[in-house]
């Protein structure tokens, strides 16, 4: 089995510039996108997600001209999210050099335009992000529900069902990222990771959680992920990418070492 | 000295042009023009999606003679990336059967659905990812990269030529062993995506700009 792992190291961005604290020795704007991919590309990463965050309409044309200024200088695959509501969203991005894009309240508001998206630019470059929540009380089945906006709103609607529903509807990838677990650093809900990468067919990236390396080596081996997401660990220099890579090697997961 | 990146209207080109541009002094435009497609000294082509969808927008941009014509020409380098390489084979079966260019002799099939690796995974269709490139025979557009390199795949379908000679590269995926670079003459074509593969894959598009087959 040759197909390595990925990581995915993933920045939130507003108004084209990196927030929520990157650090990095060495780097002298730590704000600038293109300097954090480079570093990222440097170390090996496997491609790169940015979740724009940016408030206001009016000033999305700067994730637009972030995203054409890495994709001259970076070249992986590069991942957006976050606010995508319309084909045209999604080709302005797609133009601007980002490969995939990800789609995530939209989908639960509108599903029909998950299919639309994937007929118009074809399932590869369409991730549907799944923000799950385990809802089943200790020591029953266990069970989890989508929720939206951060994980406040309930929808009613079963993970591992509505990941299947994605996928039919022409989803290419999975972003999965455990409400409960996210910004605890306790690890990855490794249940509900599990239950939906051995629900459907294509990739899933594990998200929400990341405290340490071995974290991401359960999310492969016991949660089945194809990729692992994290953000803080590899902002603060805590860990490279490379770093984390030859751990995960270490524990004999294929890896792209570089 | 241009390249020219055919835009028959299928999938994101702004990719390839800008891994292009990083590597290449020639300047790179993305173009239906056929004039433009002619005059240039470079092709590449390239593709994604539904390879009938590919086929068909091909033909309503009435680029199909085009490229067979450069295709015959032993002269002008041509890359073939990803449904671009499919599309050089006799037919895929993808969308129920589809005529394709018939450059090369062979078929583009589908990974079988239900494969696992060792440790009983269940291998995900799309192969997406970083997978090794077995280099099976010499050419030019591997020169400084080693055998056994990642390169960056987002695909269903992959070719399987008939004849060993028009074999380049090899990657293997569950039980299925992926002619993933294939080509003939003046022409090149993989199934991964060398403008998204690093610096693995910026070597071979530089090897392409100064390839003179």
């Amino acid at each position: 089995m040759n197909l390595a792992k990925r990581i995915i190291p993933c920045l939130d961005v507003d108004r084209g510039r990196v927030v929520k604290g990157v650090n990095f020795v060495g780097i002298r704007d730590a704000g600038d996108p293109v300097e954090v991919a480079k570093r990222y590309n440097e170390q090996n990463a496997d491609e790169i997600t940015f979740l724009d965050i940016t408030a206001s309409h009016e000033a999305r044309g700067t994730t637009i001209e972030m995203v054409s200024r890495i994709a001259g200088e970076v070249f992986i695959p590069l991942t957006v999210g976050g606010g995508i509501r319309s084909c045209d969203n999604i080709r302005a991005l797609l133009n601007a050099g980002a490969d995939k894009v990800s789609i995530n309240t939209a989908a639960v508001t509108n599903p029909d335009f998950v299919q639309e998206a994937a007929e118009r630019f074809g399932s590869q470059c369409i991730v549907v992000a799944i923000d799950a929540k385990r809802v089943s009380a200790e020591g029953e089945t266990p069970r989890w529900e989508i929720f939206t906006h951060g994980g406040r709103n309930p929808t009613g609607l079963d993970a591992v069902e509505w990941a299947q529903q994605m996928v039919n509807y022409g989803a290419g990838e999975l972003l999965l990222t455990s409400m409960d677990r996210d910004g605890t650093k306790a690890g990855f809900d490794i249940g509900v990771t599990r239950a939906i990468s051995d629900a459907v067919s294509v990739p899933v990236i594990a998200s929400g959680g990341v405290g340490n390396l071995d974290h991401l080596v359960a999310g492969v081996k016991d949660g089945g992920a194809d990729a692992v997401l994290a953000a803080s660990i590899f902002h603060f220099s805590e860990y490279t990418v490379q770093q984390a890579k030859e751990h995960m090697a270490a524990h004999g997961i294929t890896m792209r070492l570089g | 000295m241009t390249i020219a990146i055919i835009d028959y209207g299928m999938g994101n080109l702004h990719s390839v042009a800008k891994a292009l541009e990083h590597v290449a002094e020639e300047r790179v435009t993305i173009t239906r023009d056929a004039r433009a497609i002619k005059g240039a000294t470079r092709i590449v082509l390239p593709g994604q999606g539904a390879i009938r969808d590919c086929m068909s927008e091909l033909e309503r941009t009435e680029l199909t003679g085009l490229v067979k014509e450069l295709l015959a020409d032993a002269n002008k380098p041509l890359l073939g990336i990803c449904v671009g390489q499919q599309m050089l084979m006799d037919k895929s079966e993808e969308n129920g059967g589809v005529r394709c260019l018939g450059y090369l002799p062979g078929r583009v099939s589908r990974f079988n659905a239900d494969m696992h690796d060792a440790q009983g995974e269940r291998l995900k269709v799309p192969h997406m990812g970083w997978n090794q490139v077995h280099q099976h025979h010499m050419h030019p557009l591997w020169e400084g990269i080693p055998t056994g390199e990642r390169f960056y795949f987002v695909h269903s379908y992959y070719v399987a030529a008939e004849r060993d000679e028009h074999v380049f590269g090899i990657t293997e995926y569950g039980d299925h062993r992926a002619h993933i670079a294939t080509g003939r003459d003046a022409v090149f074509a993989v199934q991964f995506h060398p403008e998204k593969s690093a610096g693995a894959g910026l070597k071979l598009l530089s090897n392409f700009v100064h390839w003179s087959p």
